[in-house]
């Protein structure tokens, strides 16, 4: 049993990673709305498994919300939002796959090579989970860089979420989950901010620079 | 316990500080008497908390463990030797600057700005002397900083105060950077902080090196070594005059300490280049500052240049003392330390005292440039004979206070021939010779400085309209004054009291001073060389009296018709007596064109052209040309190629947080 709870863990945290390349290969946008759907139900079935095996039942809220949230509300939303748009038979101008996956490839290689043996004391489902975790915060950090339409860099941090998730999950007993959620909801605010700012940025460009300009020769 | 009261009265200065603006709000009549009385009780109590440690040995000494701080550290203090000798040159600036400041502080226009932050001021340099931990240490250091630079810009209203301040604030974050990591690569990876484990901790060799060279640059920017003193001559003057004699006669001590408790005390056993690298900083300082200060017309700034002479008098002894150390030569090597720490203590007389006495000068006429002032020892006879005696003090002339420290650091030249590297054999000669260099220019520069200002005749309405300063300005000069002779005179229990500190630094001490054969002192033994600042006086005294016998018995008592010549004065305009600046022109002539790349243009008009002649006077500060304007040059640059960063799409700016999480977790993975 022990060792077959292990198995299941590992598969069903290294089937979030094999969604990741998943959606880092796929190139249409719906498509892409489907597969992370799929990305946030191996998450839920992945934490409602360690609710299991920890018999922890407060996991089971975690896997509820991110079956609702994160397979459900959210990708029927964007959906909706790209039907309204009109851009859902746009074809993103990805800088060649095969890089991108070969660079996905070397990611999970480096987290592997960080975690396993900065974990080494931990107790194996929590090694292994944080190693394929960190992979898909890498991968969606890399989904982040490599697209330029802002639904997919949005999806691409949705999954570094649920990456984030994973990891927090893995780690056994309570306060310790505290203190990774709490810890990475700051820094998961503080990239959600960041990206509003950017793109607002973005969008003003020739505005804002220009009254940055104006304002520091004004200042001088 | 004298440390439980030391801390009480630094706690009692914070108090102090916290209540100042409350009471300034109230009524700004009695703010400045209760501030500045409140402060000079309790730097008389601290005073009397370090005489007792320093002279009561080590049952008045000891070390206290608060629970305060950061959680795993708490705050150390201690009360040893070292520390008890600078609580005394602290507190007693302190204690008489306060006494002035009752005074002085009556003509302070916006008294709001200087209150609250000179408790502070003093807290802060007491609690650096106290701290036994690095952390404490350096934040009492950062407070003792930021609370003068408050004061520094008391009077922000002038442009040429601001920067300044800004300078200022540039360089005491420097230092304060520099110490920061001395005290890092001295706690090592296990990150001990606390100075009793530092001290017994074992130390690499070239890892001891970096943290000299980082607490030259520390200590030595606050203290006011060369090519770090540019801040000085600036924001010294800046500060209100009493606040400008702590600065100078206290503050540079506070640095003197720290680079003494670190290099002599806690980093282990000194290589010999050490002595190399501080005897040609302190030489150079000693030289190039008084080289400036004889150039000054600002009466505070030349005092403030004066400051970074004498800092570096002090830092030639400190230097000395390593090369005694590590040779093992303990007897030579306490001469070097003991000398030039009483040397750090009469500065800080005699440099208050001056700076007192400018202060007197400017509440009394308003100028502080001297080719404005002049016949000031008419209007202000006590104030002007007060500022001879410091004069007089500061250019090392028996039987004052500051010839018996430079003597005693020369005498430790003397035995240089001793020492097994030919490197220092050469260099502490040399080094001796820079320091006689720096005395003399020392002697010039202050006849220039009290010549101009206080005789002839008044250059300026000013002047011609000066008042004499309050009783309790005046009052404070007499006790430094009187501090000045009496250590000059019998300088013999100074020195025995320094005995403990020089054992705790360099594992010897002087011989101890007998009282009796006319007060005379012995730096080595007695048939080596001795001196008696009690023989001299009393010879001075001698002769003064009896030329004045004689003169009064046996002058002429002829009438003598008046001349034609009309004692060198035919014109009654001002403008035609010695100025400033014809004084110091030899000196500048012999001097400048090395020093400053003087030079002089004339330009003369034809016969029949109308146009006025033209002497045009060029000096360039070449450590600003040569050191700051480049570096400032480099900042610039990298802030303009920095500068593209701010205008990067998001893509970019996610690619390079990605870039670098990835780089560091490469690292981490190369190096687990």
């Amino acid at each position: 049993m022990e060792r077959f709870s292990l198995d299941a863990a590992h598969l069903l945290a290294g089937g979030m990673v094999l969604v990741s390349f998943m959606m880092l290969y796929q190139n249409r946008i719906l498509g892409l709305l489907n597969v992370f759907a799929a990305h946030a139900v191996v998450l839920s079935l992945s934490v409602a498994w360690q609710a299991y095996v920890q018999a922890a039942p407060h996991l089971f809220v975690t896997a509820a919300i991110a079956l609702l949230l994160k397979a459900i509300t959210i990708p029927v939303a964007l959906h909706h939002m790209v039907l309204r748009l009109g851009v859902h038979r746009d074809i993103e101008t990805v800088g060649g796959i095969g890089p991108t996956m070969l660079m996905g490839m070397g990611l999970v290689a480096l987290s592997m090579v960080v975690m396993l043996p900065a974990a080494a004391e931990a107790d194996p489902i929590a090694r292994e989970d944080l190693a394929l975790a960190l992979s898909v915060i890498l991968l969606g950090l890399l989904m982040m860089v490599t697209r330029q339409n802002a639904i997919s860099q949005i999806v691409g941090f949705m999954s570094l979420e649920n990456g984030l998730v994973l990891a927090a999950t893995g780690a056994r007993g309570m306060p310790l989950v505290v203190e990774i959620s709490v810890a990475f909801s700051v820094l998961v605010a503080f990239i959600v901010i960041g990206v509003f700012l950017f793109r607002i940025r973005e969008r003003f460009d020739t505005i804002d620079t220009q009254a940055l300009d104006d304002f520091r020769e004004g200042r001088e | 316990m004298p440390i439980a009261a030391a801390l009480l009265s630094v706690a009692g200065l914070a108090g102090v500080a916290v209540v100042a603006p409350i009471l300034v709000a109230r009524r700004a009549a009695w703010a400045t008497s209760i501030v500045y009385g409140a402060s000079f009780v309790l730097a008389a109590v601290l005073l009397v908390c370090g005489l007792s440690a320093l002279l009561g040995g080590s049952a008045y000494q000891g070390a206290v463990h608060l629970p305060i701080g950061l959680p795993w550290i708490g705050a150390h203090f201690v009360l040893d030797p070292l520390s008890a000798a600078f609580l005394v040159i602290v507190d007693f600036g302190a204690m008489i600057a306060s006494f002035y400041a009752i005074g002085y502080g009556a003509h302070e226009e916006e008294p709001g700005r200087v209150l609250p932050f000179y408790p502070a001021f003093l807290a802060g340099m007491n609690l650096v002397v106290l701290s036994a931990d690095a952390f404490g240490f350096l934040v009492a250091w950062e407070f003792m900083s930021l609370s003068s630079w408050a004061l520094v810009m008391a009077h922000h209203h002038d442009a040429e105060n601001r920067r300044a301040g800004y300078v200022y604030l540039l360089m005491a974050s420097f230092g304060t950077l520099m110490l920061l990591l001395a005290f890092g690569l001295m706690a090592g990876p296990d990150g001990d902080y606390v100075f009793s484990t530092i001290r017994t901790a074992a130390h690499v060799p070239w890892l001891s090196g970096l943290v000299l060279v980082l607490m030259l640059l520390g200590a030595g920017s606050k203290a006011g070594l060369v090519p770090l003193h540019v801040w000085l001559p600036l924001a010294h003057p800046a500060a209100p005059s009493h606040v400008s004699a702590l600065m100078s006669g206290v503050m540079t001590k506070v640095a003197v300490y720290a680079f003494i408790r670190v290099v002599f005390d806690l980093v282990g056993e000194p290589a010999w280049w050490w002595a190399v690298t501080v005897l040609t900083l302190g030489a150079g300082s000693a030289v190039l500052g008084v080289l400036h200060a004889v150039l000054q017309r600002d009466l505070k700034r030349l005092l403030a240049y004066s400051t970074v002479e004498n800092v570096g008098i002090v830092f030639i002894g400190l230097g000395l003392g390593l090369a005694f150390k590590t040779n093992d030569m303990a007897g030579a090597a306490a001469l070097a330390v003991t000398a030039s720490i009483f040397h750090a203590f009469n500065h800080s007389l005699f440099k208050s005292l001056l700076f007192f006495g400018a202060g007197n000068v400017l509440t009394g006429s308003g100028e502080r440039d001297i080719e404005k002032l002049g016949g000031l020892v008419h209007r202000m006879p006590e104030t002007a004979y007060l500022f001879l005696g410091g004069c007089l003090a500061i250019s090392a002339l028996p039987p004052l206070n500051g010839f018996v420290s430079e003597w005693l650091i020369l005498q430790a030249i003397l035995l240089s021939p001793d020492l097994p590297q030919w490197a220092l054999r050469f260099l502490v000669p040399a080094s001796g010779a820079m320091l006689a260099l720096a005395a003399a220019l020392a002697a010039a520069c202050f006849v220039r400085a009290f010549g101009i200002t206080f005789l002839s005749r008044p250059r300026s309405p000013a002047a011609e309209t000066a008042h004499e300063a309050s009783r309790w300005q005046i009052r404070a000069m007499y006790a430094l004054m009187a501090l000045c002779l009496v250590a000059g005179v019998f300088p013999g229990p100074f020195l025995d009291a320094l005995s403990p500190v020089s054992q705790l630094l360099v594992g010897g001490a002087m011989p101890k001073q007998p009282i009796l054969p006319h007060f005379s002192i012995i730096p080595i033994s007695e048939s080596r060389s001795s001196y008696s600042g009690f023989l001299v006086f009393f010879f001075i005294l001698m002769a003064s009296w009896a030329a004045i016998r004689v003169i009064h018995n046996f002058a002429s008592r002829a009438v003598r018709r008046a001349p034609p010549w009309d004692c060198g004065f035919p014109d009654p305009s001002p403008a035609t007596q010695y100025t400033a600046d014809s004084f110091a022109q030899p000196i500048r002539r012999v001097f400048g064109p090395i020093a400053f790349r003087a030079k002089i243009d004339q330009t003369m008009p034809l016969p029949g052209d109308m146009a006025p002649a033209r002497l045009t006077l060029s000096l360039r500060d070449l450590v600003w040309e040569f050191i700051y304007a480049p570096l400032e040059g480099a900042v610039l640059y990298a802030a303009e190629r920095l500068n593209v960063l701010q205008f990067l799409t998001i893509r970019s700016y996610l690619s390079l947080v990605f870039a670098a999480l990835v780089l560091l977790l490469v690292l981490v993975a190369t190096w687990a």
